[in-house]
């Protein structure tokens, strides 16, 4: 019961980060009929961008001191935090809550980027085949990666959780199982924070009337357009929040796996597979299918099951999406005419 | 005088005869015989080839590799400092470049990618010439360069490399290993366990699925059983797996209390820190502290796992902060040119290019055939892990092992991990025949 728990909370931890990426993507797919493969490159930049903070926090001045050597015989440097030389104690605080802090940050530069990215570079190929499409997103996310790692590195930057919520959570005394049952507090805040973001943009585009005009340009962008809105603005808009939401994803994401520049490709295949199993351009198809496939993965790489069936969670996923397609073509809450010409 | 008799195959007979015995001198000559072997230098200069991963996960390894290798051409040269030159024991290497010729060289990208690898090398053997190839920073790929090195008639002189197969099933005449191996790894560390975790622990394994998770895993479990440790079980985990709570969950209720993480690189960061994450080195298991063990550190990887790797014992090849006059050497011209210290990557690619300079200046050729023999049983002191024996049979280095632990208060973050210790030479060496595999013939045609 103790690992049936975990892995339920491990597997829904991955499909947040899933769902994140995929209701983006489907947006993406359901809005401007653009297949991006540069979506999981946002989530990673995103994860830079709270490495990023986390850097400029801990900037520092460094001097030569002559009477100090180095092991090999050069004066040593001596350091000096910028920021806690400034604030004192606050400065400390807000270096342990940088990665929260960096949701600030990340918010504006992604919402930018997206519409940047939508109007630099991908409106040139709305009329363009998909696989035009997929080839110039993905170069994109290439150059984006490889941008990173000239400035970052290779290696994978640790950053940490604020240390009021690293260590683990007593979750067995929560629901009761007695004691044993530890889960990180880290995962427990992405889960909660996945949840929370998801809500938010369903209820953007489902109880607000920009959102409604939204979904009725989804439905049929020329009549939408007759009325004289200008549909294309807000399908920008749309992208750009879809690169917010990738990129908050990503930052939150840093202290569960230290991000180096490949993060957005393990993700990005997945997310595709989720969309697909979701449904395309379905926001609720991708978040009910991420979740979904996040358990599945987890569930399979019990020992119980890797015993009786070896290597099952590396393709239980695939499987499943084929199982899926093959009984509800379109997905499971996919709806007829979108990416169908 | 009669010519009828003549005839046109009676000339060709007649001139092919007096061709060959006109040429019959210059079999003698140097310039006839450098086309003995492949790639045989001409000019005044001798090419190396350095493959290394310089795109990819494993690309800041790949750079430490270069600037030691780019330092070790500077030296060889006559350049810098000299560095371990002056340590070497018993080199008639000079600084004046090697038999005479000035040593220059090419790099190529691995991309920690065996296909990848292995065109560059190839690139670097047919295009530009090289005698030799080194540097490389995962098994996988030394098996699939060394094979083709073998193939082409050139010398690959390893460069991190731990899995048991390198120098084992997969060994080659043409291939020689500096670095140490996963047997080594588990000889050496197995007893500095059972001294400080005792010898009652049931540990469970989260192995790399690849060739050197695999001898790594081997060799740490026959380690620990023979000590009366009890293995629960051992788990693959895909290469790159980026989030592996789905794997440690399972450990928590498994009855284990000891994690043996035989993950390197980026999966070793990741997985490391999140067991700790799961609050693993807080728990208590069949009433003892539950512990995790990494047992191949990289150091450069260490930087990325923070504060998740204090206390935790590995081993090493090497290490900067050794007390021996090879080591001091190598840091300080590595130091004052490069601003930080040399990883164990960095030296053993500084090493193997040395020796590889110091086998052909010895044998008087750069003949792979002269070169394998005077590598093969070469004794050797002054390179910063002490006396170390080439041995012939396996083209494995013998040296002692070190036992490292994470400090628990580093001065920076190069000062990561402590010598624990030096475990000798003696505990570490094995019967070549264990791992199976054949040297086979040296081979040195293109």
């Amino acid at each position: 019961m103790d690992a049936f728990l975990l892995q339920l909370l491990n597997g829904l931890d991955k499909g947040g980060a899933y769902a994140l990426i995929a209701l983006g993507l489907t947006l993406g797919f359901g809005t401007l009929g653009v297949v991006n493969f540069a979506h999981g490159a946002l989530f990673m930049l995103g994860a830079f961008i709270a490495v990023l903070v986390n850097r400029l926090l801990r900037l520092e001045t460094v001097t030569i001191d002559p009477d100090q050597l180095t092991p090999w015989g050069t004066p040593a440097e001596i350091h000096t935090p910028l920021v806690q030389a400034w604030l004192g104690d606050f400065g400390a605080v807000l270096l342990q809550y940088s990665v929260p802090l960096s949701l600030l940050v990340a918010v504006p530069i992604m919402l930018l980027f997206g519409v940047a990215m939508e109007r630099g570079l991908i409106r040139f190929f709305y009329r363009r085949p998909h696989a035009d499409q997929i080839l110039v997103t993905f170069g994109l996310a290439i150059v984006l990666q490889e941008v990173i790692k000239h400035y970052f590195g290779a290696n994978p930057i640790p950053v940490s959780a604020p240390p009021a919520l690293s260590g683990s959570a007593n979750v067995g005394e929560w629901l009761g199982l007695g004691p044993g049952v530890y889960y990180p507090w880290w995962r427990l805040v992405y889960l909660s924070f996945s949840i929370v973001m998801v809500g938010l943009v369903i209820a953007f585009l489902q109880f607000t009337t920009w959102g409604m005009v939204v979904r009725a340009g989804m439905q049929d962008r020329q009549t939408v357009g007759f009325l004289g809105i200008n549909i294309q603005r807000r399908f920008t808009i749309v992208f750009g929040i879809a690169a917010m939401v990738a990129g908050m994803a990503g930052a939150m994401y840093t202290p569960i796996v230290p991000p180096d520049y490949h993060l957005g490709m393990d993700f990005l295949v997945l997310s595709f597979v989720v969309v697909v199993v979701g449904g395309m351009g379905s926001v609720a198809g991708a978040v009910l299918a991420g979740f979904l496939l996040g358990v599945l993965q987890s569930f399979a790489s019990m020992n119980e099951v890797k015993d009786l069936l070896p290597g099952i969670d590396q393709v239980v996923i695939y499987l499943v999406a084929v199982v899926i397609l093959l009984v509800r073509p379109r997905g499971l809450m996919g709806q007829r005419g979108i990416m169908e010409d | 005088m009669k010519f009828d008799n003549i005839n046109r195959r009676v000339f060709l007979r007649a001139s092919a005869v007096a061709g060959v015995s006109l040429a019959t001198p210059t079999i003698f000559t140097s310039a006839s015989r450098a086309q003995d072997f492949c790639n045989a230098p001409t000019g005044a200069n001798v090419a190396f080839g350095f493959n290394v991963p310089q795109t990819g996960s494993y690309a800041d390894e790949g750079a430490d590799e270069l600037r030691a290798l780019k330092l070790a051409v500077q030296h060889l040269n006559g350049e810098g400092d000299g560095g371990m030159l002056n340590t070497f024991k018993g080199t008639p290497l000079k600084g004046s470049g090697i038999l005479g010729k000035k040593v220059s060289f090419v790099t190529g990208d691995t991309q920690t990618k065996s296909d990848a690898a292995r065109a560059s090398a190839k690139r670097m053997i047919e295009k530009d010439g090289v005698l030799m190839i080194t540097g490389g920073s995962s098994s996988g790929v030394a098996v699939a360069v060394q094979s083709l090195c073998q193939e082409s008639g050139v010398i690959f002189m390893a460069g991190l490399t731990h899995s048991n197969d390198t120098t084992g099933k997969d060994k080659k005449k043409n291939g020689f290993r500096h670095f140490f191996n996963a047997y080594m790894s588990g000889q050496a560390l197995g007893p500095v366990l059972a001294e400080a975790y005792g010898k009652d622990r049931k540990a469970y394994h989260l192995t790399a699925d690849y060739t050197w998770g695999w001898t790594q895993e081997e060799s740490i479990k026959n380690a620990t059983e023979a000590l009366g440790w009890e293995t629960v079980k051992t788990v693959r985990t895909p290469l790159g797996a980026g989030d592996f709570s789905q794997y440690i969950t399972p450990v928590l209720n498994s009855g284990a209390d000891v994690l043996i993480l035989n993950h390197y690189g980026k999966d070793m960061i990741n997985s490391l820190t999140q067991a700790v994450q799961f609050g693993m080195r807080d728990k208590q298991v069949n009433g003892k502290d539950f512990q995790i063990v990494v047992p191949l550190f990289s150091e450069l990887m260490a930087q990325g796992a923070g504060d998740a790797i204090k206390g935790i014992y590995g081993t090493a090849n090497w290490d900067w902060k050794l007390e021996n006059d090879g080591t001091k050497a190598f840091t300080k011209s590595f130091g004052q040119e490069y601003g930080q210290p040399p990883s164990q990557a960095a030296q053993t690619c500084y090493v193997q290019a040395l020796l590889y300079a110091h086998a052909c200046e010895t044998a008087g050729t750069f003949n792979p055939e002269g070169v394998i023999a005077a590598l093969e049983d070469l004794e050797f002191d002054g390179l910063g892990n002490g006396p170390t024996l080439y041995r012939g049979a396996d083209h494995q280095c013998f040296k002692p092992v070190l036992v490292v632990q994470g400090k628990e208060n580093p001065k920076d973050k190069y000062d990561l991990l402590q010598v624990v210790k030096e475990v000798p030479t003696a505990d570490v060496t094995y019967d070549p025949s264990i791992f199976g595999g054949e040297l086979g013939p040296v081979s040195n045609k293109c």
